[in-house]
């Protein structure tokens, strides 16, 4: 972690390459150091921070007031911090029946924010609560529902509800980082005295951390992969040495629970979505054996999509992995206890995060929870999926491989496609996916949940979603366009994004057929793209004239159009699927 | 640790944290002759002077130094 003083002098860094995000920052206390560790801790994460700084304590006066510099801004994110030492001295000035309702009033004023409708299409950042045992009662205030600890464990607890409720709401989880690392490391009473400011200067580089987390998750930058090494790092000892009785697992006495625990938290990981991969220097029969015989093992070969176990080197493994999973080097976490191995491949494979992990085992995952490496702005049912996905696609790769003709193989596959517009039922994973896509993704729109309704009713609109099915498994949702009425004659493609799963399959042959159809259909005679560059999106730069658009000349974004009366459809090897 | 010596070691921590190419500090040596140094980094210099010398300033000897000689006594003060 970056102190302080580094991170302020990051901020002499030129910034012009960087994207920006307008940002405002709210406060009951003084935050102007805040400030510039939010924007430091941006810097290094690629992000040029636009800040704006509310005067202290004017949380009220910013949300309420319509023509207040909060709203006159007009930021995409806003951070709002209200202490818990401002709520303490609130609890003291009030007489004991008000004191047991002052949970409820702060959440009251949290939901009146949620609900300001200028804000519905904002991000709403809202730091927790730290807690202050004052002692008044002692471990008694847990039995008083007038005390400090009970309101504030009430106000951590509703806020977690109430975050649930409203989708425009983040709970950035300070409360949490203190129970990490202290009371007394997250607060300097002589720096507080002195300046109004509650958090001390070393405090500060976690919790701007926190919030980038958080801001890098919504902007959809986050971790979608996990690869581990096997020997020392999910058990103890070496397979190929020690043999299945004579690694180390398992509960009772000694360093197999430390191993134990790792799995199970990883185990916890894969449930949620994040993909596991094995990249391990064995021979495959001899790495696989533990997953299969050892009876203290949580992981099992289920929960692992991609296993690369042989004598290539860790770099060429986790390109192979790479090359089936098609996610960015940024969105995976290599873990090693070998500190060679880490850095050959942080040297080889830029973006990939490797974690320098503790000499001792039993460190492992205390080390790994400050790290707060999996943030994710949404989750959602169909996360749990993933892994078979990802396992099925291991499958289709080899498969191809006895193919020698493209056409055949695809055939082979028997590949329908269920086409429907956006309902109450696929909008959840619309918006995941438009939040999520970034490389076949040709404006890099981000959409919402609330948005993706709004332009379901919208009758300018040609919504259109598409899954993709086929012998080995379902894909679910992979596809999303969005075309709004330019003209009594034109649609422009506002959104265009697919997952990168499906690639090479002609689902963007089979995607246009549909979208000239509908657009036919609804009398419009031409459809026009856009693509707009990101660092990540150069895969789909050439996208429109590969499918026979024509370049406009003299836009100032690369544009092209495509006439739907002459358009012949593509030939694809998809089926619509009737439902 | 003598005076000189506090005193030297006081430029460095100026030099760090207020980013500065060369700092001369002497007793006199106020706010007002170091645009860098202001209300808030001077709490980045409290801070990394209780690290360097392993102290803990109280929240009125904060607030009460006047100059850079204030500083210096303080600390000596506390390291006797």
């Amino acid at each position: 972690m970056l102190q302080f003083k580094e991170l302020k002098k990051l901020l002499k860094s030129d910034l012009s390459a960087f994207p920006s995000i307008k940002v405002s920052l709210i406060g009951d206390t003084a935050t102007q150091f805040l400030g510039t560790a939010i924007k430091g801790a941006g810097v290094e994460r690629g992000y040029n921070i636009n800040l704006f700084e509310a005067e202290y304590n004017q949380v009220e006066r910013q949300f309420l007031d319509s023509t207040s510099e909060l709203y006159e801004f007009d930021a995409d994110m806003i951070i709002v911090f209200q202490s818990t030492h401002k709520l303490g001295e609130l609890h003291s000035q009030l007489p004991v029946e008000q004191q047991m309702k002052l949970a409820d009033e702060r959440l009251e004023f949290i939901t009146s924010i949620c609900e300001i409708p200028a804000l519905a299409n904002k991000k709403i950042i809202y730091f927790n609560y730290p807690e202050i045992d004052d002692t008044v009662f002692g471990s008694y205030a847990n039995k008083v529902t007038s005390s400090l600890s009970y309101q504030v464990r009430k106000l951590n607890y509703e806020l977690m509800n109430l975050a649930q409720q409203y989708s425009n709401l983040f709970i950035c989880d300070i409360a949490g980082l203190q129970n990490k690392l202290g009371r007394d490391f997250m607060f300097a009473s002589n720096i507080y005295v002195s300046t109004e400011m509650v958090l001390s200067i070393d405090a500060l580089p976690y919790v701007a951390s926190r919030v980038m987390d958080i801001v890098c998750a919504i902007k959809g930058q986050f971790k979608k992969c996990l690869i581990l090494d096997l020997d020392n790092t999910v058990w103890g000892g070496v397979i190929g040495d020690d043999g299945i009785e004579g690694i180390q697992l398992g509960h009772g006495l000694g360093i197999g629970k430390a191993f134990t625990e790792f799995q199970m938290w990883i185990k916890k990981l894969r449930q949620r979505g994040i993909i596991i991969c094995v990249a391990s220097k064995n021979n495959e029969e001899t790495a696989k054996e533990p997953f299969e015989k050892h009876p203290d093992m949580i992981l099992k070969l289920d929960d692992i999509a991609v296993f690369q176990a042989n004598w290539e080197t860790k770099v060429d493994n986790i390109r192979t992995i790479q090359s089936i999973l098609n996610i960015g080097f940024d969105s995976m976490v290599f873990l090693d206890d070998n500190p060679f191995e880490r850095n050959i491949v942080r040297e080889h494979i830029k973006g990939i995060t490797v974690p320098e992990l503790p000499e001792d085992p039993g460190d492992y995952l205390e080390y790994l929870y400050s790290l707060n490496l999996f943030e994710t702005a949404s989750y959602s049912s169909a996360d749990k999926d993933r892994t078979k996905q990802y396992q099925v696609e291991a499958k289709r790769v080899s498969l191809s491989k006895t193919f020698t003709n493209e056409a055949d193989f695809l055939k082979s596959l028997n590949m329908v496609s269920t086409v429907s517009g956006f309902t109450k039922f696929n909008t959840p994973r619309i918006a995941q996916l438009s939040q999520r896509s970034n490389q076949f993704n040709l404006r890099t729109i981000r959409y919402t949940e609330a948005d993706i309704t709004a332009l379901a009713d919208n009758p300018d609109v040609i919504d259109l979603s598409f899954t993709l099915e086929d012998k080995f498994g379902d894909n679910g949702l992979i596809a999303v366009i969005i075309m709004k009425r330019l003209d009594a004659d034109t649609l422009f493609i506002d959104t265009w994004f697919m997952s990168c799963r499906v690639l090479k399959r002609g689902m963007e042959n089979f995607t246009l057929n549909i979208m000239t159809e509908r657009a036919k259909a609804a009398g419009y005679k031409r459809i026009i793209g856009e693509y707009l560059p990101t660092a990540k999106n150069k895969m789909v730069e050439n996208h429109y004239s590969d499918l026979g658009f024509n370049k406009i000349e003299g836009t100032e974004t690369a544009q092209y159009e495509l006439n739907v009366e002459s358009y012949q459809p593509r030939e694809c090897y998809i089926e619509t699927k009737n439902t | 640790m003598e005076r000189q010596e506090i005193l030297e070691q006081l430029n460095e921590i100026f030099i760090d944290v207020l980013d500065l190419d060369e700092c001369n500090l002497t007793d006199e040596t106020s706010a007002n002759d170091i645009e860098e140094w202001d209300s808030l980094s001077h709490i980045q210099i409290i801070v990394a002077i209780e690290k360097k010398f392993k102290i803990k300033f109280t929240s009125l000897e904060i607030m009460k130094w006047n100059n850079v000689g204030e500083m210096v006594n303080s600390l000596e003060e506390k390291l006797k």
